[in-house]
């Protein structure tokens, strides 16, 4: 018997590995239609039913009378009468991607973690005591059924708790972190515990159908019977019904399973519908047979017996060897689906909320997208399974599996409903703030802890007998079962009223004095207008006008014809004609694919979501388009500071350009020049050499005045290609200084001499006066350059200087560093319009032919420049005057760049 | 006797040149050397032929010619432009504003008088 119970064990569990095994596989192959169904959701919601309600029920029917019923008319109150907030909750699960009731709670009051972590803790106390009370259901049904083949050597109920926690965390490994999808769907569990979903509730109701009509004789004598019996008497503790069913109904919205199979697990909000009154159903014909079962089994199953296994020792005790299988495998259903949702919701829970954050601030957070964040999340999520339920198993081993689990249920129930004021207000409460909920739940769960669960240990365990009689410290008003000297009260009633109490008042004050912050106002609104965004009310069928919808919005972003071409491509490869394919999910990625080329990954996935998914973009996703953002604003500055560099080298090109064309006119005006200055001589000396050759008869003196005219103008020739050369070698720098130390005046006599002044000739005419005290200066330079200007100037004043007696005043005077050298004449001097023009090249004054070929004074310049000092027109002077200053020691002045 | 030739420019050797190459071939040479009062000094001589330099001081010879040809008189006066800058420009712009016949300096004795004679045939 025990034999083939551990092969019928292994046997089903093998099959619900390949009921989960094919799901999985079905929906990796896209055929996930039966999958979806609306059914297998309303089944999947059947884990409310542990083991607890699937033993316990009868138990406490056996015990309490119709008290059971009241855990199952809060979720069906849940169901029927608030399928509405039921709703809202699914609606922002869907939309912000909640992966539990941490995920929403820390989500709903600005992703805050401590939140979190608070959530997950809790929900941890919580669920371990309800784990080890599925593994002693399971170890007990075991042992029962097994205890009547004293034959066998049986198992010690530990290892047999062992061995199924063992099972339960491989199965749950396998197919609870199969892969890390980002919306946490489980369809291989979903689908295999809907399928044991249908096991008990078969098994349960072909007990109740084998008590009914097998042993009670059918309905009449059966409810005779009931009616007969004590438990069968209608007392209705008002207190207590109303706690009972306050807490369950909290439950089924908190209770971390339910929350992964009612949210987390929704495929579709529309499913939902059939829930509501399906799951109802489902709960009523669970608790169909309960009164009956008890009632029979109370008179059938030997006194002594364990009420809470009569669902299984009563056909058993009929010798039904069959239906009690059945029945042990209902049981075990019941207990292996809550372990697995629990461990799955659980770990979610602890490796997103504990476990991540620690590995990143370990690991500094600098791997958040690389791929090893999978593993270590798959791991983490892996450790927290095999963690929950060993955690359970060692809760089962530590109580000894007492009789003090019996009453874990409805803790454990009153622990997690301490979420529930912070859910609740969290969705339909804008002013609800993070320091309320955390105020609410703290209290809250001390509260539940002091005088709820602590003492579910029973007296003098984890709480003293002293602190029970006196309160804690020995103050009297906290006596646990009599908090604020509120005595009388049943205990249930009592841990609820003030549990829920104060952690109602805790969340509303706390909301009420502290101010949200942002992010956590941004989230209040998106989670409380949940369903208000009409965008958000558009089904999932409205494919056409969804694939328009994102027609225009692709065009706006990869332009017309591309978007156009792309549409249509997608439509083509679903067969479909025309430009607008279905809204798949293959299509849907491709086309984000493609915008996100265009506008970046998070705001391409924002815009498909806001327009497909219906989801409102939540809070994550705006920051991912602020960041891109920025990065592309960051980007766009570059751009535009090197677009403002190319702007700059531009004008600078430009600049040169200009320069260079300037350049280039000035070089044409001067080859021109040039040309005029070399061509005018030879003219005279071709046109005369041609006359001295072709004409005849010419007299002596006619040849001797041409030939000399030839002569001069070779001359001119020479000395205006001299000059040019001159003035090449100083534009260029080129030439070394001849340096030299020597004494101004010296420089002066020779310039004077050079000229040809005190001479015979043209030039003697000129009267020069000098100031000769001041040219005993000694300087050194290049005293034959500093020669050549000053020949220049003297020249220039027999050449231009028109008056009558003509008089140079050569003034000489020390200057600082520098001697200063001016040549005044009395003659009409230079007009004031041509003085800045004087010293640029070939320029010579009007009507003046001096013969020279307006190069002097531009070769003056120059080669002030090369020794250091300047030379300029002096105005006002009554005749013209230039001043030549002399750097007394030499500075070396490069050559090209002292022309700049 | 139609051989009145009026020699506008600035080169004391080169006036003195084609004076005596034209004085030797039978013309009357009246020469002037600036570009300022050139224009009246033709109107007032009306010369058969003019032989104009470009780089005149005061008043460049294309302007002098220029004037010259808006003139009712001197419009269809036969002008030889003599220019010492022998770029292409200069041939362009002595077209432009009307020149008989243009020559770069330095030129050619013979080729001065056969131009002189054919622009002026009785």
């Amino acid at each position: 018997m025990l034999n083939l119970l551990v092969a019928v064990c292994l046997a089903y569990v093998a099959f619900l590995f390949l009921v989960a095994f094919g799901a999985e596989r079905a929906a990796e192959r896209g055929r996930s239609a039966f999958l979806r169904s609306p059914w297998v959701y309303t089944l999947s919601l059947s884990i409310y039913c542990s083991a607890w309600t699937f033993y316990g029920a009868v138990g406490s029917a056996a015990r309490n009378g119709l008290e059971y019923v009241a855990i199952y008319i809060g979720p069906t109150i849940v169901m029927v009468g608030w399928w509405w907030v039921l709703r809202k909750i699914v609606r922002i699960g869907r939309q912000q991607r909640i992966t539990s009731v941490a995920d929403l709670i820390s989500s709903r009051y600005g992703k805050s973690n401590l939140l979190a972590v608070f959530v997950t803790l809790l929900s941890v106390i919580g669920t371990t005591p309800y784990i080890a009370l599925q593994l002693q259901s399971v170890t007990l049904s075991f042992a029962s059924f097994a205890g009547e083949d004293s034959a066998a050597a049986l198992p010690s109920e530990q290892s047999t708790a062992f061995w199924v926690a063992l099972g339960l965390s491989l199965f749950t490994v396998v197919f609870g972190t199969r892969n890390l999808d980002a919306n946490e769907r489980h369809h291989g569990v979903v689908m295999a515990i809907a399928v044991e979903a249908v096991v008990k509730l078969c098994a349960l109701l072909a007990v109740g159908i084998f008590v009914v009509w097998g042993l009670g004789g059918g309905i009449g004598p059966v409810m005779a019977r009931i009616n007969a019996s004590e438990i069968g008497v209608w007392q209705v503790n008002s207190g207590r019904w109303t706690g009972l069913i306050l807490v369950s109904a909290a439950a089924f919205l908190c209770l971390p399973r339910m929350f992964q199979v009612l949210v987390v697990e929704n495929e579709d909000e529309s499913y939902l519908r059939l829930a509501s009154w399906a799951f109802p159903t489902y709960l009523m014909l669970m608790s169909l047979f309960v009164l009956p079962i008890a009632v029979i089994g109370l008179e059938v199953v030997p006194k002594g017996s364990n009420p809470d296994l009569f669902v299984l020792t009563l056909p058993l005790a009929e010798g039904r060897d069959g239906l009690a299988l059945l029945s042990f495998l209902g049981g075990f259903s019941s207990a292996t689906s809550m372990v697995i949702v629990a461990s799955i919701a659980l770990s979610t829970m602890v490796s997103n909320h504990v476990v991540m954050p620690i590995w990143l601030m370990m690991t500094g957070g600098g791997a958040t997208v690389s791929g090893d964040v999978r593993h270590v999340v798959l791991l983490a999520r892996r450790i927290s399974i095999v963690g929950v339920v060993f955690l359970g198993y060692l809760y089962f081993r530590m109580s000894g599996g007492g009789t003090a689990l019996a009453a874990i249920g409805i803790v454990s129930f009153a622990g997690v409903a301490q979420f529930l004021p912070a859910l609740l207000g969290g969705i339909f409460w804008r002013g609800a703030t993070r320091i309320g909920a955390m105020i609410g739940i703290s209290v809250g769960f001390f509260v539940w802890a002091y005088v709820m669960f602590l003492p579910s240990f029973g007296v003098g365990v984890a709480l003293s007998e002293t602190i029970f009689n006196e309160g804690l410290f020995g103050l009297s008003w906290l006596r646990p079962y009599a908090l604020f000297g509120i005595e009388g009260l049943d205990p249930l009633v009592h841990a609820v009223m003030w549990s829920m109490g104060l952690n109602l008042t805790g969340f509303v004050i706390g909301s009420l004095v502290s101010f949200p912050q942002p992010l956590e106002r941004l989230q209040g609104m998106q989670f409380v207008n949940a369903l208000d965004d009409a965008q958000n009310n558009r089904g999932w069928s409205v494919g056409a006008a969804q694939s328009e919808d994102l027609m225009v919005m692709s065009q706006r972003i990869l332009g017309a014809t591309q978007a156009q071409k792309l549409f249509q491509e997608q439509a083509e490869g679903q067969g479909l004609a025309g430009y607008l394919p279905e809204p798949t999910s293959e299509f849907l990625q491709h086309l984000e694919r493609e915008l996100s080329g265009s506008v970046g990954a998070a705001t391409a996935h924002a815009m498909v979501a806001q327009i497909v998914g219906g989801a409102m973009v939540s809070v994550e996703d705006l920051m991912a388009v602020a960041d891109e953002t920025a990065q592309m604003m960051e980007y766009s500055s570059q751009l535009e500071a090197k677009s403002g560099e190319l702007t700059r080298t531009a004008r600078q090109l430009r600049q040169a350009n200009d320069k260079l064309t300037q350049l280039s006119v000035q070089k044409d005006a001067f080859l021109s020049q040039i040309s005029h200055e070399l061509r005018t001589p030879m003219t005279s000396i071709r046109a005369f050499s041609e006359i001295l050759r072709d004409t005849e008869g010419l007299t002596e003196a006619e040849k001797a005045k041409y030939s000399s005219i030839i002569h001069d103008e070779t001359l001119r020739l020479t000395r205006l290609l001299d000059d040019l050369l001159d003035l090449s070698v100083l534009e260029n720098g080129l030439g070394s200084l001849n340096l030299a130390h020597g004494r101004l005046g010296d420089v002066i006599d020779h310039a004077l001499v050079a000229a040809g002044v005190n001479g015979a000739g043209q030039g003697a005419r000129l009267r020069v006066t000098r100031s000769l005290a001041q040219e005993s200066v000694m300087i050194e330079t290049d005293l034959d350059r500093l020669a050549q200007v000053f020949i220049n100037l003297i020249a220039n004043v027999q050449k231009y200087c028109d008056a009558e007696a003509p008089h140079l005043d050569i003034r000489t005077e020390r200057s600082g560093d520098s001697v200063v050298v001016d040549f005044i004449d009395n003659g009409s001097g230079i007009p004031r319009e041509v003085q800045a023009i004087i010293f640029e090249k070939f320029w010579r004054l009007a009507e003046q032919k001096a013969g020279g070929a307006g190069l002097g004074l531009a070769i003056c310049r120059k080669i002030m420049v090369r020794l250091g000092g300047t030379i300029f027109y002096l105005p006002g002077q009554g005749g013209a005057a230039f001043r030549v200053t002399v750097p007394l020691e030499n500075v070396e002045v490069g050559g090209i760049s002292a022309l700049q | 006797m139609g051989k009145h030739v009026l020699l506008i420019e600035d080169e004391p050797n080169i006036i003195e040149a084609i004076s005596f190459l034209l004085n030797r071939d039978g013309w009357r040479v009246d020469t002037h050397s600036n570009g300022i009062d050139a224009v009246e000094v033709v109107q007032a001589k009306s010369p058969d032929l003019v032989v104009l330099d470009v780089m005149l001081p005061g008043k460049s010879g294309y302007d002098i010619l220029r004037e010259l040809r808006e003139g009712a008189a001197t419009s269809d006066l036969p002008v030889l432009v003599l220019t010492a800058r022998g770029q292409s420009r200069d041939r362009e712009m002595a077209e432009r504003f009307g020149a008989s016949r243009f020559m770069t300096k330095p030129f050619s004795n013979a080729e001065v008088l056969e131009v002189v004679r054919e622009l002026v045939t009785p």
